[in-house]
């Protein structure tokens, strides 16, 4: 135990002997904090469409106002070919061209169905169903009106409808904002960060200047000398974490609704992985470069892919999802969203949490054997 | 006297590269004991086995009577052992480098203090314990580095080219430092490029391509190991001169020291007259000097290794 001590005071003056490093490390949360919460943005606000209206009637003007009042659209411009949709689309100006045929107003007058051509720029995906979706609400309220007109003018039943009206409510982010979903999985990827890269340079820069061999040679056992190593950076990891939930709080006003204890608790068993990760990575890497490249591409950047951080796994293909199984960042993530969002606790997540600790055990034990 | 190091068909592979080839010889205790080989000859391999940080593919040794084996925790409880990167950590000071070396190995209360007072002079560090490591010239630091290898007291310290870098002021006051270690009874087990410094040796082993090709005092083996006379040639054209003499039938071996030559001659050899006629044929050359000279470690060495090599 004694000796371990020595170990994780000796980690502590060289944090102190590296004031730029140890500055770095407890500044660096709070700015990717702020660049994430505010960047890292999918909500669709203000698409930008082109109008083509052949029809230049009442009707088709009312339409169009249609789009304009609504916060989601933003008219840039009239045009009055194709030609001119087209290269709005293609140097990115608009994000929708809405064509409203000759007759619009004179179809409708006459009873009959009118067509309506939106072209969309599908290269974002996402955001094209989207805003697909919005316009097809517009729509339908428009018709849903011009039917209302309809029956209000003539007095006349068209049909008897008992209609259904959906109130929706989305829980834990009534706004259904990026950001609150974000926000809170940022502790998961500053806490890997923290705990994978900067274990595994500590130990490998041991090896390139020499003393991990000088420490080996003393009768130290392989899991002092692995704890020794650890413990510091699991300490810098909470107060990491600690940071980053406070700034949360001040910045975004996004507030922890579950027991911080329970957090801590489960960014232990977290921790366990990644710092696992980062002993297995510097056995395997001669030079920091090496253990720098390893942590990033092969540990670090796959593990925030297939976390759901922003890309939810639900959307994956099959095997891809068997691979998320294996990932510890997966699990932490939906503890962190969990507990921050919804106040959830161990009842709920305790699958989570044990998947946490076997992950840890299992690498941890196959590290004490390299040494 | 008793062994303090023992090892038996010492073997380790690396794949196919057999980097130590069952090796055997003993350490006497409070000796200073030279290893020497070429680069890549297998000594730090070696060293690293006798320390318990790689095990042996095959074969055992008995480093302060146990096995590398069996018990290598015992082992590192009595050895030190020193790279030639002098591992410190730069970015901690003098105090707490020994303070931290001083702990893995348990040392605590007085006994501390006193290995550290002991380690601040032999390494001259008094009163600058507060010194950043890296702000040290390099002989201080090997020195603090030979002081916290020690710092336990062992019985045995490896010391794996200890003074490579380091100019030859500290390389004397150091080899003056390991005299002291080995008559304060601890055994020195050393690598080296420098020969004169293996002169300080008490017994020297070389090895080559993981094999022991020679072993002795350093007197032994200039006498049992180079049995022909040598002569050293100083002339010009040193390169003619040597390409001459190389065919000559009374010559066994030839190598340059420095602008001379050393030849070794067999029983065709009747004077140095022999040696100026063939060379003056050559009108270019100009002898200046041929005289009989008694052989330092670097002819046996450099002999060895060319008969090692056929």
């Amino acid at each position: 135990m004694k000796t371990i001590l020595h170990i994780i005071k000796k980690e502590f003056q060289q944090f102190k002997r590296d004031p730029k490093m140890f500055g770095i490390i407890l500044l660096a949360p709070v700015i990717q904090l702020i660049f994430l919460g505010y960047a890292v943005n999918m909500d669709i606000e203000h698409v930008t469409a082109v109008v083509f209206d052949q029809d230049h009637s009442q009707t088709s003007r009312e339409y169009i106002n249609k789009f304009s009042s609504s916060n989601y659209f933003e008219i840039v411009d009239y045009v009055d070919n194709y030609d001119d949709i087209q290269s709005h689309l293609e140097n990115g100006s608009a994000t929708l061209g809405i064509v409203i045929p000759n007759e619009f107003e004179k179809n409708i007058g006459r009873n009959r169905t009118t067509p309506l051509q939106i072209i969309f720029d599908g290269s974002d995906g996402n955001k094209a169903s989207i805003s697909a979706g919005y316009v097809m609400s517009i729509t339908n309220k428009f018709a849903r009106n011009i039917l209302m007109d309809y029956r209000n003018k003539t007095g006349q039943k068209i049909s008897p409808v008992g209609s259904i009206e959906a109130e929706v409510r989305a829980w834990y982010n009534p706004e259904l904002k990026t950001r609150v979903f974000m926000v809170p999985a940022i502790v998961g990827l500053l806490l890997s960060v923290i705990t994978l890269i900067l274990t595994s340079l500590a130990i490998v820069k041991e090896k390139e200047i020499g003393t991990l061999e000088q420490i080996i040679v003393s009768p130290i056992k392989p899991l002092q000398l692995i704890l020794g190593k650890l413990i510091p950076f699991a300490i810098l990891g909470f107060v990491v974490v600690g940071i980053i939930l406070t700034a949360m709080t001040f910045i975004f006003g996004i507030y922890t609704r579950g027991s911080f204890t329970f957090l801590f608790f489960s960014a232990f068993l977290y921790t366990l992985s990644t710092l696992g990760f980062g002993i297995l990575v510097s056995t395997l890497s001669r030079t920091q470069q090496q253990a720098m490249m390893l942590a990033i591409f092969v540990v670090l950047m796959p593990m925030i892919f297939l976390s759901g951080f922003a890309f939810p796994i639900e959307n994956m293909p099959q095997f891809i999802q068997w691979l998320t199984y294996v990932v510890p960042l997966r699990y932490f993530m939906t503890i962190i969203r969990g507990v921050i969002l919804k106040g959830v606790g161990f009842s709920e997540l305790w699958l989570e949490l044990l998947a946490l600790f076997s992950m840890g055990m299992a690498v941890l034990t196959r590290d004490s054997s390299y040494f | 006297m008793m062994n303090s190091i023992t090892i038996n068909n010492l073997t380790k592979r690396f794949g196919n590269f057999t980097s130590v080839d069952s090796i055997s010889f003993d350490v006497k205790e409070g000796e200073i004991f030279g290893f020497l080989g070429a680069n890549g000859a297998g000594k730090t391999t070696t060293i690293k086995m006798l320390c318990g940080i790689l095990s042996p593919t095959e074969g055992d040794a008995l480093v302060a009577g146990f096995s590398i084996k069996k018990e290598p925790n015992k082992v590192k409880l009595n050895i030190g052992y020193m790279s030639q990167r002098f591992s410190l950590y730069n970015d901690l000071t003098v105090e707490e480098n020994i303070n931290f070396f001083g702990g893995i190995y348990g040392l605590n209360g007085s006994r501390l203090l006193e290995r550290k007072q002991w380690v601040l002079k032999i390494a001259n560090l008094n009163g600058k314990e507060n010194l950043l490591t890296a702000s040290l010239p390099g002989g201080i630091k090997q020195r603090l580095a030979l002081g916290t290898a020690v710092i336990h007291r062992p019985k045995i310290v490896f010391l794996d080219e200890p003074t490579s870098g380091v100019d030859p002021i500290s390389r004397r006051n150091f080899w003056d430092l390991i005299h002291n270690l080995s008559s304060d009874g601890i055994t020195v087990f050393v690598t080296t490029h420098y020969l004169e410094e293996a002169e300080f040796c008490n017994n020297i082993i070389l090895i080559n391509a993981g094999k022991l090709i020679a072993e002795g005092s350093s007197k032994e083996l200039k006498t049992n190991y180079l049995k022909n006379d040598l002569y050293e040639i100083e002339c010009s054209n040193v390169v003619d001169a040597l390409e001459i003499l190389e065919v000559q039938n009374f010559v066994e071996e030839t190598s340059i020291f420095g602008n001379n030559i050393h030849i070794s001659v067999n029983r065709n050899f009747s004077s140095t007259q022999q040696i100026e006629s063939v060379l003056l044929s050559n009108k270019d050359i100009k002898i200046s000097r041929v005289n009989k000279i008694v052989p330092t470690l670097e002819d046996v060495f450099i002999h060895l290794l060319e008969r090692d090599k056929k």
